[in-house]
């Protein structure tokens, strides 16, 4: 699983390769299959939006089309509350965290495997290595247990480390591997002009890594970002909360009221979705690259 | 040849000249200062809270403890017993097992059929390459709370399309028969696109001579698909099922807003069975066990799909 390698480079979002004409009977047939499919995967979606607008009653009779009586209501007052933005801020900081320590820990680790022989690297490398056979899951009761004696329970940080910790394993791999296809050329010659490991991390290696940096980044981003099981187990106050538990617990206060539900499951999918369309490229590599090097 | 050229160029540079045999490094060239400040962040972490909790539910699961104290009843195998006579959780186990059928016999081929279309060259290719993605950038739990909608029997769209079509709207996630199904749709819907875009990797990946060799061979469409192309995916099939098993044994985040595992058990995966039965319960030990068989299933599976699978590629 360490080592599973995809057999080509993926960029998954640049442009179709294949140079064939299409005949024209194809191509209905194509158009039809595709817009079929995507109108399943649009259509839950935007009726989720839609929903937000309509009344309760509405949404009974109506659940596909758009709002006879646009409820704008039912979003301001989510987006005028407290709770949206505090849980939107929670996930943001909890995200940011972890991004940022994974990011430096696993960089760091990863130069010392690539660039450093010492007595023992390959074990422990493969220690580290260990990390991505298991998810998070297999052994939440005694993180819980741990995170507790350690006093985190119901703090930012009981949620940022165990996930730092579980995403060490990838971060550590996509580095090493990357800083090892570097040119060693750049290394002696550094070495050679007096600059030290140090220098030569900070000064040469990072500002080579700016693609690599980006993939882990995104992938830490978005893991954390949705993550639902860690500050499920490890936060016990509302306003702690990042938004995945906030919109259950939402769901949970407002189960007879659909279109508020609604409402509030748009708006906390929104950023995400901008994102994703901001820097589509970016994250499609990221996510696919990622999940196959890893 | 490098090193060669390091030693030369070291003693030119003077700072090295009185020692006669040995290059000695500075501080900032010898490796231990970065080791002893790069190393030991990642490994702290790492152990303290990866492999020291994994661990610890083996030690954990030889016990009946709540959590308080520090576990004292030792009842031996006692957890595992319980595991496994468990009804909840054999029907957990089949669920898995039901998401990795659906996701090798419905999702890849679904992947597949789409990845040979949006790889070609039509307009919209990207257009409906990044609509099919959409789901999978999507939290779990979002989705999850999206399809509640859309199953929804007074208000939902499955509720809306029974209305049109003159019949009584089913409520599938309170039917224990059919909850199950009604979820591994949604498991299709959020991840197909992730499975799309490991094809048109591979499809991209395919060398064009061969198809064009194919093409003056007179083989047909069809043909050049199951004889070419299909072959020469076997690497990005395989990796696909991967991350399917693998997948499957980590549904959780999905199954808590649709149905929480119910009505009454019959929407378990493992992670769910651990957390209805170790978590809320307070059943560390308990709950380690079902960590321990769950660690015990994606260790196995990772290192037979490394020995398997993965030997020719």
């Amino acid at each position: 699983m360490t080592e599973i390698s995809a057999s080509a480079p993926i960029d998954a979002a640049s442009a179709p390769t294949s140079g064939q004409r299409v005949r024209t009977g194809t191509q209905i047939y194509m158009y039809v299959s595709l817009l079929l499919v995507a109108a399943i995967v649009v259509v839950p979606l935007l009726s989720t939006a839609l929903g937000g607008f309509k009344t309760l009653g509405e949404l009974r009779g109506n659940p596909f089309g758009l709002p006879s009586e646009w409820q704008w209501a039912n979003y301001t007052d989510i987006i005028l509350s407290k709770r949206y933005w505090l849980q939107m801020s929670n996930s943001l900081i909890i995200a940011l965290l972890t991004v940022f320590l994974t990011l430096a820990f696993g960089a760091m680790a990863a130069f010392c495997f690539a660039h450093i022989r010492f007595f023992g690297s390959s074990y422990l490398l493969n220690y580290f290595l260990i990390g991505l056979m298991f998810p998070a899951a297999t052994a939440i009761l005694p993180l819980y247990i741990r995170i507790r004696d350690l006093g985190l329970i119901d703090t930012y940080w009981g949620v940022v480390l165990p996930q730092v910790a579980f995403g060490l394993g990838m971060s550590i791999m996509l580095f090493r591997n990357y800083f090892r296809n570097l040119p060693q050329e750049l290394f002696d010659a550094a070495f050679v002009d007096g600059c030290g490991y140090m220098r030569f991390f900070w000064h040469i290696t990072l500002p080579l890594s700016r693609p690599i940096i980006a993939t882990v980044g995104i992938i830490s981003f978005v893991s954390s970002w949705n993550n639902y099981i860690v500050p499920l187990i490890m936060l016990n106050s509302d306003s702690l909360y990042p938004w995945p538990l906030g919109i259950m617990i939402y769901r949970g206060e407002f189960s007879t009221e659909w279109q508020l539900v609604l409402a509030f499951i748009t708006l906390t999918i929104l950023p995400t979705i901008i994102a994703f369309f901001l820097a589509q490229k970016h994250i499609i590599a990221g996510l696919t690259a990622g999940a196959v090097k890893s | 040849m490098s090193e060669m050229l390091i030693s030369t160029n070291v003693v030119t540079a003077g700072s090295a000249l009185s020692v006669p045999r040995r290059r000695k490094r500075s501080l900032a060239h010898s490796k231990w200062p970065v080791l002893i400040l790069f190393l030991p962040p990642a490994l702290l972490l790492f152990t303290v809270l990866v492999i020291l909790p994994m661990g610890e539910a083996g030690w954990y699961s030889f016990y009946n403890w709540n959590g308080y104290g520090s576990p004292t009843q030792w009842i031996g195998l006692r957890n595992y017993q319980l595991i496994f006579r468990n009804g909840a959780f054999t029907q957990a186990l089949i669920n898995n097992g039901l998401i990795v059928v659906v996701s090798v016999c419905v999702q890849i081929p679904l992947a597949l059929w789409l990845a040979s279309m949006v790889a070609s060259r039509i307009k919209g290719a990207l257009f409906f390459r990044l609509i099919f993605f959409l789901p999978y950038v999507l939290a779990d739990v979002a989705a999850g709370m999206i399809w509640r909608f859309v199953y929804d029997g007074d208000f939902g769209l499955v509720a809306g399309i029974s209305h049109f079509l003159g019949v009584e709207a089913p409520f599938w996630l309170a039917d224990r028969d059919m909850a199950m199904y009604a979820i591994l749709g949604v498991v299709v819907w959020k991840y197909f696109g992730f499975h799309m875009m490991l094809f048109i990797a591979g499809l991209q990946s395919i060398d064009k001579s061969v198809l064009e060799a194919a093409d003056i061979d007179g083989a047909t469409g069809f043909q050049k698909f199951r004889l070419v192309t299909l072959p020469l995916l076997g690497s990005t099939v395989r990796l696909s099922v991967f991350f399917g098993v693998v997948g499957s044994l980590q549904l959780f985040d999905m199954i808590m807003p649709l149905t929480g595992g119910g009505p009454s058990n019959s929407t378990q995966t493992m992670v769910t069975f651990l957390y209805n039965f170790g978590v809320t319960r307070m059943q560390i030990g308990f709950g380690s066990a079902v960590g321990v068989v769950l660690f015990v299933l994606c260790v196995t599976l990772a290192f037979s799909y490394k020995r398997v699978f993965m030997r020719h590629d």
